[in-house]
């Protein structure tokens, strides 16, 4: 069974927001979905709808402190604790890629499934007054219209240091289930067993080990043989012959 | 959690709604197995299902306030199998219903006696009652589930949310019924008021047991769940929106803690305290007015007890939101 889903490399992160903008691109010029609506977008409390958003965290205390930034989407749950709750069936999961998605159309805005979902991934758009979410760009991901490397979600192509990796979690030999079990892929609030399908690949260290001998190569053996005689004062220099 | 007024409006009327409604069928089944002296006049009867029906239709039209879409609301009653909130929407026509049809008994006079025991008389009222009284229960489980299904919001996933739900609705129905038996005058006042003083305590009981639980719950999701670091200092420094969005509307109260303290303090003494005592007089000086005032400062009670039960609630999304 596939299992589509998006694997985020925090390591390389660099929270420039341009899967945010491309997301709010792509899914509000799309002819699907009605767009994703702002509200005062340039007044002075700018407001609106967004699947995706870049959140940063500051973990530690001065000096010893890290930047972590964050993209947080919806993770399309293995086991999406929004989809029960909704009294329509417009919330559900699709059987063929184990996408959440919306049916905009049967939605009644009741933001149930909003509170039914740990990790804030719901928004209401104000202006259709339905729920919105993420949906892995599945109006483009399957379009036969463009090239296969072009089929992928906007955030993911958008990403300039390749922090979002697209694929089947459920392929064991898909790049972002290589990635998962090499780099040590994590999901998030395990504790309620949603079993989400977004994976997140953590901080690592990358130190290099410059000593000392690597620098200055005392052991040089061209050195070692070499007898200098040292400099003295009164022997004449180059300038005494030049001038 | 935003204490939406829609739903405050809601869950208060009609948990007394279904409150009056089960005080109004204990009365007929007093009255027919004997319990209770005098018979009730009918017109009691009619009168409350009346206020029952204006309750509920109150109720539901407070909550179509909540809706984006009301106009797609017949949506919700799909899905029954999964989400108890369609189970709501199902239970609460059904029971509003059964309990049009148990008042029009009364009010047509339509009432033959389906078996008798010779000193009992099993009436069609009495088997419609039951069936209304019935779903007036499931109503309040429906109600108090849809809250207590949620795992993740941890001061509601307790059998003490639909326990606080059926009694405070079932305390504030009765404590309308005592109001309603003595304006009519008729003897069930006592066994309402009773029944008040019953379910006000008890709830009363329950109630500060969940403040108690509340209070001392530890939390399953942190920080470093939140964003897989393990770290005891994360610190939020930007949360992806600058004016504010979706997720610092619905899940925050946006008051200050003495606020919520005070709304605490208010509802202790508005929904228990002062209802008790205006029970006792009223009850054994056979007030109207009294009773009649602790029905109402009662219900003003559940609303500020409603306030505060959604603001109590913290969502884990909020430790992404943690500047709000």
């Amino acid at each position: 069974m596939t299992q589509l889903a998006l694997v985020i490399d925090l390591n390389v992160c660099v929270g420039c927001s341009a899967c945010v903008t491309s997301c709010k691109e792509w899914n509000t010029s799309g002819e699907s979905g009605g767009g994703m609506s702002d509200k005062n977008p340039y007044g002075k409390d700018p407001t609106g709808t967004f699947f995706n958003r870049v959140q940063t965290f500051e973990v530690g205390e001065y000096p010893k402190v890290e930047t972590v930034h964050f993209p947080k989407s919806c993770l399309h749950c293995e086991d999406p604790p929004c989809v029960p709750v909704c009294p329509t069936g417009a919330s559900y999961k699709r059987k063929e890629d184990g996408i959440v998605l919306v049916d905009y159309d049967k939605c009644i805005g009741c933001k149930y499934c909003s509170w039914a979902c740990p990790y804030g991934a719901r928004e209401i758009d104000e202006k259709q007054k339905v729920m919105k979410k993420c949906t892995l760009c599945v109006d483009r991901i399957y379009d036969m219209s463009l090239p296969e490397e072009r089929r992928k979600p906007s955030c993911v192509l958008a990403c300039p240091t390749s922090a979002r990796l697209f694929g089947d979690v459920h392929d064991p030999d898909s790049e972002v289930s290589t990635a998962i079990a090499e780099r040590g892929g994590y999901q998030l609030m395990p504790e309620w067993g949603t079993r989400p399908s977004n994976h997140y690949l953590p901080r690592r260290k990358t130190k290099a080990h410059v000593t000392e001998e690597a620098l200055h190569r005392i052991d040089n053996p061209l050195k070692k043989e070499e007898q200098r005689t040292p400099v003295s004062s009164d022997l004449p220099t180059l300038d005494d012959f030049l001038f | 959690m935003h204490p939406a007024f829609s739903v405050i409006f809601l869950t208060t009327l009609i948990g007394a709604g279904q409150g009056l409604f089960l005080a109004l069928y204990t009365g007929q089944v007093y009255n027919t197995f004997g319990v209770v002296g005098d018979a009730a006049p009918s017109s009691l009867y009619i009168a409350g299902t009346f206020l029952v029906l204006v309750l509920m239709g109150l109720g539901l039209f407070a909550s179509f306030f909540h809706l984006g879409r009301p106009e797609r609301a017949w949506r919700a009653a799909t899905k029954w199998k999964t989400s108890w909130l369609a189970r709501e929407v199902i239970v609460l026509p059904a029971f509003s219903g059964m309990a049009f049809i148990w008042g029009a008994l009364h009010y047509f006079n339509i009432d033959p006696v389906l078996v008798t025991t010779g000193t009992v008389d099993i009436s069609l009222s009495l088997v419609v009652g039951l069936l209304a009284g019935l779903l007036a229960l499931l109503l309040y489980l429906c109600t108090g589930m849809i809250y207590a299904a949620i795992k993740f919001i941890q001061e509601w996933a307790s059998p003490l949310t639909v326990i606080n739900y059926t009694l405070l609705g079932l305390a504030s129905g009765f404590s309308l019924a005592a109001a309603l038996a003595a304006w009519f005058g008729s003897s069930l006042t006592n066994a309402y008021a009773g029944w008040t003083l019953v379910f006000t305590l008890v709830g009363f009981g329950t109630r500060m047991f969940s403040l108690y639980r509340n209070g001392r719950i530890k939390r399953k999701s942190t920080a470093c769940t939140a964003i897989g670091v393990r770290h005891p200092k994360i610190r939020q420094i930007s949360q992806g929106a600058m004016g504010g969005s979706f997720n610092t509307r619905e899940f925050f109260h946006h008051k200050s803690p003495q606020f919520v303290q005070t709304v605490k303090v208010f509802f202790l003494i508005t929904v228990f305290i002062v209802p008790i005592t205006l029970v006792v007089i009223g009850w054994s000086n056979h007030l109207f007015t009294l009773l009649a005032a602790a029905a109402l400062v009662q219900y003003v009670g559940l609303l500020a007890e409603r306030w505060f039960f959604f603001a109590q609630a913290n969502h884990p999304q909020n430790l992404y939101y943690q500047a709000t």
